[in-house]
This record gives structure tokens, sequence and C-alpha cells, in this order.
């Protein structure tokens, strides 16, 4: 399933060294960890292989949870369908919004994004069914497929592992089919692209809707796993956050955007005591990987064993 | 009362001061981010952190050397756009030959710095800043109280708007600048340092930003996170405006003031939401922007 070998020995690291970590440390910060990975990878699935920075996947992501959350809660779904119902949420919002976004590029690219998920940022403070400032809180979990309990932690971490790896899989068979081949070829070169005959919005704006759904799983996934859908996931600072997950780990690496979210969760969680200094710091990280260390972590690394 | 609309003339001349005022601080932010990216190729996201820091460099001018409103107007912009140019040189120099993305993100970096360091030391409640004493007090215009601070704000900004305009657009500096943007090589054969113009454009519109901040201080709260909030909304009308016109930039600041003041009255809870409902309506008709050239 994995072609190169180097990729294939981290596939196995990764998916062992999740195995293992809930006897080191909490699950509950691991399977957050992983929501966060997933919405890295289906980030980078856009900057990394398309070239577009979309200033405003928090949009995706917490429009999702809101929806999974809701769905659990109020219409009484089994997770499995709140998720569904998220990942469907932000499937729409990821074509209305690609649609217009793909319309321009670079910097404009961005700030349309950005600016879209703002203006839906809003809609989720002045509607009543996201709860406001207090956002939809005590989401059951249920019971998946109506017989697997998922308020047991083991079940629930093996669950959110299997969605994580089943994201992780499906964005590194999109990035190794024909498909991703065309899109890599429009972020090198696009009147080239065109100039073969591809018709290059139309893959750009189902790579969009591709990677806003996943973030849309990631989501629900997290909506269902800590019980919460809040502002937080729908601000801009999410949107921030998830950039700086990608950079850290290193854009257009398939293992990148995993190591990025778990550093800066890792970080996050250790320096929860320092309070607004966090963000200091991470202004910080952001102004040093993109001065000193633009391939990120597991970009660097690569480049040391190609030498 | 007199009612338009169905609506207190009071009420909707009210809310379309308000708009007029927001109008004003969009079209000075706008317009620094314009000149900045024209001459740098940068999307300065730092542009509201640096308007912050102006209304906050006024705040401490008052607070710890007494230096009021009238000197603070001057001083405040200077020391910022100072700041500004220790930025470009130590950072954004190194960034021009590379995609424009890591403009982006660094300034974002820098943003969340500034504000950090900023929430650390002022706490996230405002503080407030006085009215300057010359300036209290209003106008009674017969259908609606003018207060004389915000008439000062509007006269100010629509001056420095129209006056930057005029820089750049019909004077000999301007023109070295706008053939410095087009081929900074051949401008340099002519013996123009081009780097310094870099770097001073970039103190100008950092200025320029704290300009802003220092008018905005008796208005709003000074408090980190008044550019966080005010710098997506300058997008937004930065995008509907297109960003290679200077024009478009000030015209469209002022307009969607006005509009989301109009919005205000008569539909409030779209309010924070209209610009951007704008954005997309302008993205789908013209996608470079009302007054923007090509894509």
């Amino acid at each position: 399933m994995l072609q190169r070998n180097g990729e294939a020995i981290g596939f196995v690291v990764m998916v062992v060294a999740l195995m293992v970590a809930p006897f080191f440390t909490y699950p509950l910060f691991l399977m957050q960890a992983m929501c966060f990975a997933l919405f890295a990878c289906a980030f980078n699935l856009l900057i990394g292989y398309v070239g577009l920075l979309s200033f405003g996947h928090a949009l995706y992501f917490g429009w999702a949870s809101y929806l999974s959350a809701h769905a659990a809660k109020v219409w009484g779904f089994n997770p499995e369908f709140a998720i569904l119902t998220g990942t469907l949420t932000a499937a729409v919002c990821g074509f209305l919004a690609g649609s217009l976004a793909i319309r321009r590029q670079g910097i404009y690219f961005a700030m349309i994004t950005l600016a879209l998920a703002q203006m839906m940022y809003f809609v989720a403070l002045r509607i009543k069914f996201t709860g406001g400032e207090d956002g939809i809180q005590a989401v059951p979990r249920g019971k998946l497929f109506g017989f697997i309990d998922l308020s047991n932690e083991t079940t629930m971490y093996i669950f959110v592992m299997v969605v994580f790896l089943a994201g992780f899989l499906l964005i590194y068979r999109i990035i190794h089919s024909p498909f991703g081949e065309v899109l890599k070829a429009i972020r090198e070169n696009e009147p080239r692209a065109i100039s073969l005959g591809y018709k290059t919005d139309r893959y750009k704006l189902i790579a969009f809707v591709l990677s806003a759904t996943l973030a849309g799983v990631a989501g629900s996934t997290k909506a269902i796993t800590l019980q919460i859908a809040s502002l937080t996931d729908v601000n801009w600072p999410m949107s921030g956050e998830v950039v700086l997950m990608t950079l850290v780990g290193g854009l257009g690496t398939i293992f990148g955007p995993v190591v990025g979210a778990f550093v800066i969760l890792a970080m996050q969680f250790k320096l929860s005591s320092v309070g607004e200094w966090v963000l200091v710091i991470q202004g910080v990280i952001f102004v040093t990987v993109v001065l000193l260390f633009r391939r990120g972590i597991v970009g660097e690394i690569a480049a040391l064993f190609k030498r | 009362m007199l009612t338009i609309f169905g609506v207190p003339s009071a009420a909707l001349f009210g809310q379309l001061l308000i708009g007029l005022i927001n109008g004003s601080f969009y079209a000075l932010l706008s317009l620094g981010l314009a000149v900045i990216f024209g001459m740098l190729n940068i999307i300065n996201f730092a542009h509201g952190a640096q308007y912050m820091l102006g209304a906050v460099a006024a705040f401490l001018l008052l607070q710890f050397t007494g230096i009021g409103y009238w000197p603070a107007l001057i001083v405040a912009p200077l020391i910022v756009g100072a700041f500004g140019i220790v930025i470009e040189r130590t950072f954004l120099q190194w960034l021009y030959k590379l995609d424009h993305l890591y403009g982006l993100l660094l300034t974002f970096g820098l943003a969340l710095i500034i504000e950090g360091v900023a929430r650390n030391y002022l706490g996230s409640a405002g503080l407030p800043y006085a009215l300057p004493e010359s300036l209290r007090g209003g106008q009674n215009l017969g259908f609606m109280f003018l207060p004389n601070y915000r008439a000062w704000v509007i006269v100010v900004s629509l001056v420095i708007c129209f006056g930057t305009w005029y820089a750049i657009e019909r004077t000999r500096l301007g023109a070295y600048l706008r053939a410095a943007t087009e081929n900074p090589t051949l401008v340099r054969a002519f013996g123009i340092n081009v780097p310094v113009m870099i770097t001073l454009t970039y103190g100008f519109g950092v200025a320029l930003a704290a300009f802003a901040g220092v008018m905005a201080a008796p208005i709003y709260n000074v408090s980190p996170q008044m550019g966080a909030e005010l710098i997506i909304v300058v997008f937004a009308v930065v995008v509907i405006g297109g960003m290679g016109s200077i024009l478009g930039a000030i015209l469209t600041g002022f307009g969607l003031g006005i509009v989301e003041g109009l919005t205000k009255v008569f539909f409030p809870e779209a309010s924070n939401t209209v610009i951007f409902v704008i954005m997309a309506i302008v993205l789908l008709v013209r996608p470079a922007g009302l007054f923007g050239r090509g894509a």
C-alpha cells in the first residue's frame, strides 16, 4: 500500500508509537493530538500539494464539530452518523467557500479564505444552536454502530486511532494517485498544466473540498471525543494554529503535519501555566521556522538523509 | 420625531456617523496595507498589531511621560514606524525572493508576538484614553448632534488618505516608488537606493497604522485585541477594493464603513457579516476587486 520504503517504515513506526503511547501519557491528550494531526494533514493536502494557503480552515473544523455535537446531543444520532453529519457540513461549506476562493491566487486566496471563515465565526457567535460563548457541552459519546460503547476510554482511543489512520492513508492515496500528480503539476507550474489541457480550477476545487471534508472528519471526531464543540474551534487563531503545526512539521511532507501537531499540542500542554506567553512563543516559532527552517522538522530530517 | 424608512432620523444619522468613523479606520489601514504590498509584495498581517501599538504608545506616553494627545499624534507613529523599520531590516528583507506566502506567515508570527506581549503587560481589558480638551463637546447640526472629535477623525483621515494618494500618484517621489515596484533593477541603475526606499516605505505604512491607532484611542478603548478584530475586516475591504489600487483602498474603506453602519440600522443581526457577504458577491462578479486590474 505504501510505495517507498522510507515512508513504509515511517508509517509502521507511527502506528506502533500510537499503540504504545497510551501507556506513557494521557490517552485523552493523544486522542486530541490525533484529531489535530488529521486536521493538519488535511490542511497540508492543499498547501503542500496544490500550493494553496487556506487561512480559514477553522471554518470546516469548527462547523463540523458543531454539527456533529448537535447531531449526537439533540438528534440522538449514533457517533458514526454524528461524525458523518459534521463531515457533510464541512464538505458543503468547503464547496461553497472553495468555489469563491479559487477565483484568486496566492495571498488573495489566503485572505479570502480567512475572511469567509471569519464571517462564519460571526454566524456561530450569533445563532442559537451553537450555544454562543458556551458552545455545545456534554456531548454524549454514545454507542458506535449501536453496540460498541465509546464511554470506555480504550475503545474510544482505538476508534480515534482508526479514524486518524484511515484519514492519513486516504490522503497518502490521493497524493500518490494520478489526480495527486496533476495537483503537484498545478503547484509547480499552473499555466503549463492548463496548456496541457487540464481544467486546473476543477482540480483545485476538488482538492479544496477534499481538504475541507477531511478537516471536517477531524473536527467531528474531536467533538465526540472531547464531548464539546466551542467557539475556539471556529475562530481564526485555530486557522493559524493548523498553519503553525504544518509549518513546524514540514509543508508538503506526508508525516510533517502529524509531527507538527504533536509537537505544538505537547508544547501548549506543558506550557499551560504560562498563560498568554504561549501566544508569544507560538509567534517566535512561526518567525524562526519561516526564517531558518522552512522545510520543517520532517523536511529537514529528510534533507539530511538525502545528502 | 422625523423618521426615514420607519427609522428615527437621529438613529439613522448616528449610525451613518459611526459607519463613517469606522470607514475612516478601514481606509487608513487598507491604505497602509496597499502601500506596503505595492513596494514589498508582502501582506502585512502585523498591520492590526501595529495599529494597536500606536494606541498603546499614545496611552503609555500619557501615563508615564505626560505627553498628551497632540504630541502623541506625531510621536507615537514615529516610534512605531521606527519599530517597523527594525522589523523590515531584521526579518522581512530576507523574504523578498521567496513565495509571498512566507511574508504573510512571518508577519502573522510577529502579530502573535506583539499581541501576546501586549496582553501580558496590559491585560485583556480595555484601557480608557481621555478625549483631548480642545475637541470635547460637539455641534448641533439641527438633524443630529455631531461630536467634535468624530468630525476631526473623519476630516483628518480624508486629508491623510488623499495626501498619500497624491504623493504616490502625482509627485516625483511617487513616480520613483511606482517605477521601483515595476522594475527595481532599472530604478537602481538610475542611482536610486531602492532597498532604503523599501525600508522607508514599510516604516511609513507602519506609521500610518500607528497614526490610526492614536486616533482610535479616544473612541474605542485601548486594548491588545483591538487590532486583531479589525485586521480581518480590513483584509475583506482590500479584497473588495482590489489590492493594486490606492484609490480603491480609500473609497472602499469609507464606502464599506457606511454600508456597515446602515446595516446596523435596518438589519442589526447582519452588521458583523455584511462586509464579508459583499466580499463574496464582489468575488462572484469581479474576482479582481472593484478597482483592481487583472488577477
